[in-house]
């Protein structure tokens, strides 16, 4: 039988390994400061805050905000186009990098194989301002995409799609699908080259075609990293891309382009609306985490496994 | 003969996937290549929309303005400045506290990591992190780029898993020689993670390099404007005043077009230089966070 042990054995044992803790807690300092003090602030939410109040001066106003949010007209427009372009970026961006893995997989070709994916890399780090920069650059009057409309015969004068708002939620998800789309073949292909090779031979063998090893063999045995990168996705669903969004938007399009996060910082650090930003902050935290739980427990029933 | 009839659609199979794959190579190389070749021509050639592939007319005129805009250099500075030491600061901060992690006897190890791991679901959000730099008087200081980037549990999760892989006999021998654990640390430790540091280190310079956010939201100070944010200025919202610095030049509105491609051309290719060489440390760097799962 063990001997409890009293508080001297522990504080001993805890010098022991001083050096150790003392390279541990310069982190948890950092935690406490930068993460757990701003949670206090969450309070915000719920007190009428103005640029020049304290947290004790402000007064509370319980859920008023929350009311004030919801009956926003311009609060449920950021949050429609937020979720119409996740949906849509979900809907097309999401099998995409799936469907790029089984292909690059598939190719024997050492030197192609390095080469695709080299350059699908490449617009992953390329930043967004760049980025909308060149956008801008390719689809403005005279720039590519309108002189190979009118080359090609579509249209004879020059479309602008930078000032069209219906365009925007479209611009939004190719340009992002476009630059991350390379990127997140890296984590599917690192499944896949986790899967043993002698199944494939043994369908080989079977006579069975790629497509069908790709069906049977391939897309089965990364269900659990295909799930879990779904998880992913659904809970950012209410996510929204800020850098895009900031280079994308002007006055002509902001009825489709504004999004919750750039929103928020519009209300929250451009007019100083600080009660507002925090109420939205807090209440998408809240839907997010509830997006992320459902969706796990649904994708359980489904593969019989828990992600989480 | 179905085995023929196999092999047939095996090569069809090859063939499309390769021609996808092509032209996905030519979707990404061929705008970014257009956006190139445009700064290098010169503002008439610009105005007549002519330059796709090659300059109709090549001029270096867009990156004279470049050099010549006395805020694009500084901004440069700026950039680099916090990319180094921010990354810096944060690979060794991370690494010290992962050290510290890996040692499983090490008391209240458990408490700290679900003091770690509640951070992951709980934030404070824009507008208290906000509240928090401006009492921390981070607001306007170039500083805003290094502190708050310092730690990441993430970034010390992989570090910790990498660290607990030196065999304890390593360790001993240092201790045999009479070295502490921080000798250990600087001595055996570090020299040895090389692979997962650089990891950490591309990762955090490159979120570095293209971060605009914060520049955004906590500096107004141009001097301490990075490339990102000068560049943002440049496109939104068109501020070209620094750079008609030449007298008599004329200011024609595709010329603008020309500086901006320039300065993104700057902007992107330290970057676009780098990332080739690196592919093994980034691509190892995600299967690591995946295989933790």
């Amino acid at each position: 039988m063990q001997k409890r042990h009293g508080y001297k054995y522990h504080l001993k044992e805890f010098k022991k390994q001083l050096p150790y803790q003392i390279m541990v807690w310069p982190g948890i300092i950092f935690v406490f400061i930068f993460s757990y003090i701003p949670i206090y602030g969450i309070l915000i939410a719920f007190k009428h805050y103005t640029i020049i109040d304290t947290m004790s001066s402000a007064k509370w106003v319980g859920l008023d905000n929350f009311r004030i949010v919801l009956g926003d007209k311009y609060f449920w427009q950021s949050v429609y186009n937020t979720l119409g372009i996740s949906f849509l970026r979900l809907l097309i961006g999401f099998p995409i990098p799936i469907l790029l893995a089984l292909l690059i997989h598939q190719i024997n070709d050492g030197i192609f194989k390095k080469f695709v994916q080299t350059v699908s890399y490449l617009p992953h780090f390329i930043s967004w301002i760049v980025l909308g920069g060149m956008i801008i650059s390719w689809l403005s009057t005279t720039g590519v995409l309108n002189q190979l409309l009118i080359f090609i015969g579509i249209s004879a004068e020059n479309k602008t799609i930078l000032l069209n708002a219906d365009a925007y939620w479209g611009l939004a998800v190719i340009s992002d699908i476009w630059k991350e789309a390379g990127w997140g073949t890296i984590i599917y292909l690192a499944a896949m080259s986790g899967i043993d090779k002698t199944y494939y031979e043994a369908a080989t063998v079977d006579g069975a075609s790629k497509l069908r090893q790709i069906w049977s063999i391939t897309l089965p045995l990364i269900k659990t990293i295909i799930s879990f990168q779904f998880i992913l996705t659904v809970s950012g669903l209410l996510g929204s891309n800020f850098d895009q969004t900031l280079v994308l938007k002007n006055t002509q399009n902001i009825s489709r382009a504004e999004v919750i996060s750039s929103y928020t910082y519009e209300m929250g650090m451009v007019q100083g609306d600080f009660s507002y930003a925090t109420a939205v902050g807090l209440g998408i935290s809240i839907v997010s985490t509830v997006l992320l739980l459902v969706t796990n427990v649904l994708t359980n029933r489904l593969n019989d496994e828990s992600i989480l | 003969m179905k085995t023929v009839k196999k092999v047939e659609s095996n090569i069809v199979f090859n063939v499309i996937a390769k021609g996808i794959l092509i032209i996905l190579a030519a979707v990404i190389l061929i705008p970014v290549w257009n956006v190139v070749v445009m700064s290098f021509s010169s503002s008439t050639a610009l105005a007549e929309g002519n330059s796709y592939f090659w300059p109709a007319e090549f001029s270096l005129e867009n990156y004279q303005a470049v050099l010549r805009d006395d805020a694009i250099i500084p901004s440069f500075m700026v950039s680099v400045a916090k990319t180094v030491i921010g990354v810096v600061t944060h690979v060794f901060f991370c690494s010290l506290v992962a050290y510290g992690m890996s040692k499983r006897y090490l008391k209240g190890r458990k408490i700290y990591t679900a003091f770690f791991v509640i951070t992951m679901f709980f934030s404070g959000g824009m507008i208290p992190t906000y509240l928090l730099m401006k009492s921390l008087n981070l607001i306007n200081s170039f500083w805003i780029y290094i502190i708050p980037a310092m730690f990441s549990y993430y970034d010390m999760i992989i570090l910790m898993n990498f660290f607990r892989n030196v065999p304890d006999s390593l360790e001993e021998s240092v201790t045999i020689d009479g070295g502490g654990p921080w000798t250990i640390f600087f001595r055996l430790i570090l020299p040895l993670s090389k692979p997962a540091l650089a990891t950490i280190a591309l990762f955090n310079g490159v979120g570095q390099w293209n971060d605009f956010f914060t520049a955004k939201l906590y500096i107004s100070d141009k001097s301490l404007y990075p490339l990102q944010m000068k560049l943002y200025a440049i496109i939104v919202q068109q501020e070209f005043s620094s750079m008609q610095n030449v007298p008599g030049s004329v200011v024609l509105q595709t010329s603008s077009r020309g500086m901006q491609l320039a300065t993104i051309v700057v902007t992107t290719v330290p970057i676009i230089i780098v990332y080739p060489m690196l592919q093994k440390y980034f691509v190892g760097g995600i299967m690591l966070g995946a295989v933790k799962e």
